[in-house]
């Protein structure tokens, strides 16, 4: 609690005590007043003058001056008690409501604290402790186990594990190693690591990711702004019906007492609050939350639209799939095992630069013996004809069999086929893809679910495409799309679609279709600053079954925002029209205001509790 | 040009809202937006009146609502 806050609390048990007293003392008439003046001073001293300050400034309609008319009025009428009880409920209501709000806000907060506090600085063998932003490019810092990186760097010395679970949610460990690059705000884990800083602290992921999620907030949803016009509607509104309550009625009936009463009532259910405070608190504690997962929403509107999103198009490579080559499956012909086939495979190709040759040899794992193959004659645009152990090996495509008067068959799986012959028989073939990534058929699936239609563009062949749409569940697939073809796709869908249109992409060369896009959410993007300008959702990890958690968050937290407009208004319309009748008292009124105000923070702050799916 | 400021003593949304609304409406404010649960400011405003212009937001936030205070650095 805050020294503000204590005082309230102080103040609110002293005048409650003093308003039981003075209830108690057996005081007759008009003598009571003073008696209960001194507890409703103790409580309301500040709304009162709050009150009058903001009317010397030209503010009328705020709660101090609604709670002052409201108590007031009760003192006028003689409802003593009344009076001060509303007083010191309202008090205790705005203390738990600010409590509840600050430590939401502090939660968020440490959610979202990735901000080094001191980096280490080496110089002349000397350290010294000093601010992160002190530090030059080029400077070298130590970073001891158990601190967070404080800049980005290149490790120049030291070997460590980093949690990374800051930055992306993912909680494995990354090793690093003397020349790897490492991100601030991930915490070195088990050895001392010296680095050369390489960008100033306002340039640092770190810095950047604090920027934007500190900037979420001046995005604001729709719902949010909805909430802020109706405010400035309701309560004038509210305010002139309580206005004709007491007059009209009165006139008629001559029941002054009784309608001006309900106008007071009236008149403490006026105000906004639970509404302004609760909505922006319930988008503030989904970005907090999603942020913690490594999902960084860069506005409350995008949490919205994200929610609402009724098809999501994916780029291919990089997004779907793991964006490099390897093997992903091997044919060998009949009476040869796959063993033989792809150490031939891998021998041949044992000079070459080519990626596909690469992840050959990457899948085969074996030390090869250089002395073993000679003749290396690359065939360009075909393959490769070598000499292994002294019998000739072909590795290409078909035309290079073909040539050769070798007939190759062809595999069921589409992707590169590397096909293989030795000694003028026909081996088999290895097939080279860019396989998807483990968690993207889950994905999709999970989007399926959810009534999401899932679209892939790619630059890829069309039997390439189809084949991984296939493999993966999705509904849709655009192939052979030039970068710019991207962008006029995707309008297309846009136009065809009437929902919301998200798109995923890895940010390395679509930016234009991620702008383009109602939502555009940046994948694997640590440390690429391209697509976190770009996006509007980043996701800073490239698992694409974080996009799943990210419309989890999204849809709860707008579900969390419908039951507080729903509830706030409705309990409030009740307590007018009962206040109206006649049923409501003035202690049902301030729970119409203050008390509903709590509850809906409190629904709200249900929002940091979002666990992983 | 865009900046943000702290606030102090920033204590209902509802203020936040109000103003917010206010400094809206200053001369040579392009746009503003106070948020109640970052207790910060930005206010984005012409360049080259941009310190006159936030003595200005200065006294129409003392005006709405005056225990709050922006920290100006």
């Amino acid at each position: 609690m805050t020294r503000k806050q204590k005082r309230t609390l102080v103040r609110s048990l002293v005048s409650g005590a003093l308003l039981v007293a003075a209830a108690l003392i057996p005081v007759e008439g008009l003598w009571r007043l003073p008696l209960f003046l001194i507890p409703y001073f103790i409580i309301g001293w500040d709304v009162l003058r709050k009150a009058a300050v903001n009317i010397a400034h030209g503010q009328v309609f705020d709660e101090n001056f609604l709670m002052c008319i409201a108590t007031l009025g009760a003192l006028v009428l003689g409802e003593y008690a009344e009076a001060v009880g509303v007083m010191l409920f309202y008090q205790v209501g705005e203390l738990f409501q600010s409590c509840a709000v600050g430590k939401s806000r502090r939660s968020i907060a440490q959610l979202m604290d990735i901000r080094p506090d001191t980096a280490n600085l080496l110089r002349d063998g000397e350290i010294t402790e000093v601010d992160p932003e002190e530090v030059a490019p080029g400077d070298i810092i130590v970073i001891r186990p158990g601190e967070k990186v404080p800049l980005d760097g290149v490790v120049l010395e030291g070997a460590s594990a980093l949690d990374t679970a800051a930055l992306t949610g993912e909680s494995s460990p990354r090793d690093v190693a003397t020349g790897d690059e490492i991100l601030s705000g991930c915490v070195s884990l088990t050895g001392v690591l010296t680095v050369r800083v390489t960008k100033e602290f306002g340039q640092t992921t770190v810095a950047k990711i604090l920027d934007l999620v500190e900037n979420a907030a001046s995005k604001k949803a729709k719902a949010e702004n909805f909430i802020t016009k109706f405010a400035r509607w309701y309560t004038p509104s509210v305010v002139i019906a309580a206005a004709v309550l007491a007059l009209i009625p009165s006139l008629i009936t001559g029941d002054w007492v009784v309608w001006v009463h309900r106008a007071l009532i009236f008149l403490v259910i006026s105000c906004p609050c639970a509404l302004v405070i609760s909505i922006p608190l319930s988008f503030f504690g989904g970005i907090g939350g999603a942020s913690a997962q490594g999902i960084l929403v860069k506005g409350g509107n995008y949490l919205e639209l994200l929610a609402d999103t009724k098809t999501v198009v994916f780029d291919k490579t990089g997004t779907l799939t793991r964006g490099e080559f390897s093997l992903a499956e091997l044919y060998p012909a009949p009476g040869i095992s796959e063993a033989e086939l792809l150490e031939t495979a891998a021998l041949a190709e044992l000079y070459s630069s080519h990626p596909i040759a690469q992840s050959l040899r990457r899948a085969w794992g074996g030390e090869a013996d250089p002395a073993r193959i000679s003749q290396v004659r690359e065939i360009p645009g075909h393959g490769i004809s070598v000499s292994v152990d002294g019998v000739s090996v072909l590795a290409g495509n078909e035309t290079l069999l073909r040539q050769e008067g070798i007939e190759p068959t062809q595999p069921p799986m589409t992707g590169t086929a590397v096909y293989v012959a030795k000694n003028g028989a026909y081996l088999g073939c290895a097939v080279i893809a860019d396989r998807p990534k483990p968690t993207a058929a889950e994905a999709i699936a999970a989007l399926k679910a959810r009534g999401i239609r899932t679209v892939m563009l790619t630059g890829d062949t069309e039997a390439v495409g189809q084949a991984v749409a296939a493999e993966l569940g999705l509904d849709d697939v655009r192939a052979q799309l030039l970068p710019a073809d991207k962008v006029t796709c995707l309008e297309a869908l846009l136009a065809q679609t009437d929902g919301v249109l998200a798109y995923v992409g890895d940010g390395v060369n679509d930016a234009p279709v991620l702008s383009r896009a109602d939502v555009g959410i940046a994948m694997g993007a640590m440390g690429s600053d391209a697509a976190i300008e770009a996006a509007d959702i980043v996701l800073m990890d490239d698992d694409p079954a974080k996009l799943t958690n990210a419309m989890d968050i999204s849809r709860k937290c707008l579900r969390i925002v419908r039951e507080n407009i729903v509830f706030a208004l409705g309990v409030k319309g009740l307590f007018l029209l009962l206040g109206a009748l006649g049923l409501a008292s003035m202690w049902g009124a301030v729970f119409a205001d203050v008390g509903v105000a709590v509850l809906a923070i409190l629904n709200a702050s249900r929002m940091l509790l979002h666990k992983r799916t | 040009m865009k900046k943000t400021f702290k606030l102090i003593d920033l204590d209902c949304a509802n203020c936040a809202r109000k103003m917010e609304d206010a400094i809206k409406k200053l001369d040579g404010v392009n746009d503003a937006s106070v948020s109640f649960m970052t207790q910060k400011m930005t206010v984005d405003a012409d360049d080259a009146r941009f310190d006159a212009i936030m003595k200005d937001v200065v006294k129409c936030c003392k005006r709405v609502e005056p225990d709050c205070e922006i920290v100006l650095k």
